[in-house]
């Protein structure tokens, strides 16, 4: 097909992409190869690390090594000893120069154990979406291996601060490929993905206090959506994506609003003298978890919608905040005070049991991936800001390639 | 050629013509089944226009532009002005750890705010209230807004009128002092006083 001295073997493990930590014995996982694939001198990325790096973070699978022999998508290997290697499936493919300056990125995956074809594909991509045609890789694989959907393709945003730039950033779900949406020499926080993706709430101190837009990423057009009296923070989307919760302070104190994106006026939701912030809707829209000190303390409470039942969800030590509802409404991740640490701990919510899922001490902002599979948060890490990913079980991390001090980060949904 | 729905042939793949994949313009990352042949769709990007010329306040990106779904356009922000403030009078108020309240030795620094707003009904004042590094972004504006209200409340009390005062937070995002430990901190819990 292609000469090949013109042909590059590529190999290496996923630490070569990331930094993974695997602690303790986890759920079993499905081991898998990736044979190097067979691509052109010279390309920008190395897609099958890519795809295998994702595969790794997902703390699903576990990676073999891959050999040294090229397998593109046309080959027919014989995946006796890739089995007895202890492989379940094995991806070849292949990455090759268009005669229009693109790369049509190609694989296979194959099922080592039956021995059959599980399927492949062919993405025509210019250079830029090198990274993403790896990610749809992942997704692909994962779901024939797992049954579930992949989120390697999913979008993250997060804010970085360097100096007095303080920058909103949209990545892809492994860290890289950040663009810049807004700079700023003032502070931005708690970004908030539209259910669509198409926008990002979040509150920017440009105006030299608190106040919220929703920014469409896609063009760059901004909504001032709340800058009332006072500050303006915690923007939280409805699942059907048409009102938004924030904390407005047009009674004094810090209270939840709900604001209608048509228009209207805030309608207040909680009644209180003291601090309720940090709405989360949980995904079926009937519940919302936050924030409140009406015990005396930061504790997770949980009512509807319109305010009503409220009921004390975190009991244990005296801070819990920043809730998070996973996707299938079976767990709340949060913020504890533990000592002087601040540890991202998870909540099964028809138990009541809480779990520990870091030995960190200043985490942050957990939010969920949309296949509930992995949490991602902030931390520092030898005194630098980070951004994490984490399984449930606390078993596997990544740190994502991010430069600088960077934080707030929030895992887009699924493409629409 | 048969089709399978999910699989692919093993056999080798027809070559899909070059220029039947130069015309496929796929925007963002679509992709192909081996055994079937590129969709032709004509996409073209449209160019996007730089956001440099960002408006005052709101900023701007380009507008109406055609753009495929994974394009971010960048934006960049513009900042208000400053008002002068009373001269030779202290425009910060310190607060002790997991403190809401004013404390008695800065009655004297208010009262000199006092009088200067009350001399003059269109002068405005921002407190700005600011917590400690610990704790959380969200929790710790809420928190610094507690400080801020203490200090429009006791402002209130000396007759400043409610329209010439906003109480707002920035929580730990602007320390005034970087780094950590009680000499840090307790130079970082406060309400500064802004004229605007």
């Amino acid at each position: 097909m292609t000469a090949a001295g013109t042909l590059a073997a590529v190999s290496g493990l996923a630490r070569a992409q990331f930094r993974v930590e695997v602690t303790g014995v986890g759920v079993p996982q499905i081991p898998f190869a990736v044979a190097p694939f067979a691509v052109p001198a010279g390309l920008p990325q190395d897609v099958a690390a890519i795809v295998a790096a994702d595969l790794v973070r997902s703390g699903q699978l576990r990676q073999l090594p891959g050999g040294t022999t090229v397998l593109d998508e046309m080959a027919r290997p014989d995946l006796a000893p890739w089995r007895s290697q202890g492989a379940d499936a094995l991806l070849t493919g292949s990455v090759r120069r268009l005669a229009d300056g693109r790369f049509d990125v190609r694989f296979r995956l194959w099922d080592a154990v039956r021995g059959t074809d599980l399927g492949g594909l062919s993405y025509p991509v210019g250079a830029a979406d090198l990274r993403l045609a790896a990610h749809r890789i992942a997704d692909y694989v994962y779901e024939k291996l797992t049954g579930e959907r992949g989120v390697f393709s999913t979008r993250i945003a997060y804010v970085s601060k360097n100096g007095e730039r303080h920058q909103l950033w949209v990545a892809d779900a492994d860290g890289e490929n950040a663009q810049p949406a807004l700079t700023s020499r003032e502070p931005i926080i708690s970004p908030a993905w539209s259910p669509n993706g198409a926008q990002l709430a979040y509150v920017s101190f440009e105006a030299l206090k608190p106040v919220i837009y929703a920014h469409d990423i896609a063009t760059g057009r901004r909504r001032l959506l709340a800058s009332f009296r006072g500050s303006n923070s915690a923007p939280a989307w409805s699942p059907d994506g048409r009102r938004l919760y924030a904390t407005l302070t047009l009674a004094g104190s810090s209270q939840i609003y709900a604001l209608d994106l048509d228009g209207g006026a805030p309608q207040r939701i909680t009644q209180t003298g003291g601090i309720d912030t940090e709405p989360a809707f949980a995904p079926d829209g009937k519940a919302v978890y936050f924030v409140s000190d009406r015990g005396g303390s930061p504790q997770i409470y949980r009512m509807t919608p319109d305010g009503r039942e409220v009921t004390r969800v975190t009991f244990e030590g005296s801070y819990n905040v920043s809730p998070a509802v996973s996707p299938d409404g079976r767990h709340l991740a949060f913020v504890s005070r533990i000592g002087d640490a601040f540890r991202l701990r998870l909540m099964d919510l028809s138990s009541g049991t809480v779990t520990s899922l870091t030995d960190t001490a200043a985490d942050e902002s957990p939010s969920f991936a949309p296949n509930g599979r992995l949490i991602m948060y902030a931390t520092r890490v030898q005194g630098r800001e980070s951004l994490m990913t984490t399984t449930l079980d606390g078993r596997i991390k990544t740190r994502l390639a991010a430069s600088g001090n960077v934080r707030e980060p929030d895992w887009g949904p699924f493409p629409a | 050629m048969k089709s399978l729905s999910t699989t692919v042939r093993l056999f080798p793949i027809p070559r899909l013509g070059a220029a039947l994949l130069a015309a496929a313009v796929l925007a963002g990352c679509s992709s192909v089944k081996l055994d079937e042949a590129a969709p032709v769709t004509d996409r073209t990007p449209t160019p996007v226009s730089p956001a440099g010329a960002a408006g005052a306040g709101a900023g701007s990106g380009a507008a109406g532009a055609s753009v495929d779904g994974r394009t971010v356009v960048p934006v960049q922000t513009s900042q208000p002005g400053q008002a002068q403030p009373p001269a030779n009078v202290e425009r910060v108020i310190y607060f002790d750890f997991d403190s809401y309240t004013v404390k008695p030795e800065y009655m004297a620094t208010l009262e000199a705010h006092a009088r200067f707003l009350n001399a003059d009904r269109q002068r405005r004042v921002v407190l700005e209230g600011h917590t400690d590094e610990r704790g959380t972004r969200e929790y710790n504006l809420a928190l610094g807004q507690k400080r801020a209200d203490a200090v429009r409340r006791a402002l209130a009390l000396l007759g400043v009128q409610e329209s010439q005062m906003e109480a707002v937070s920035y929580g730990k995002e602007k320390p005034a002092v970087e780094g950590s430990g009680e000499a840090v901190w307790s130079r970082n819990r406060r309400v500064e006083l802004q004229y605007r």
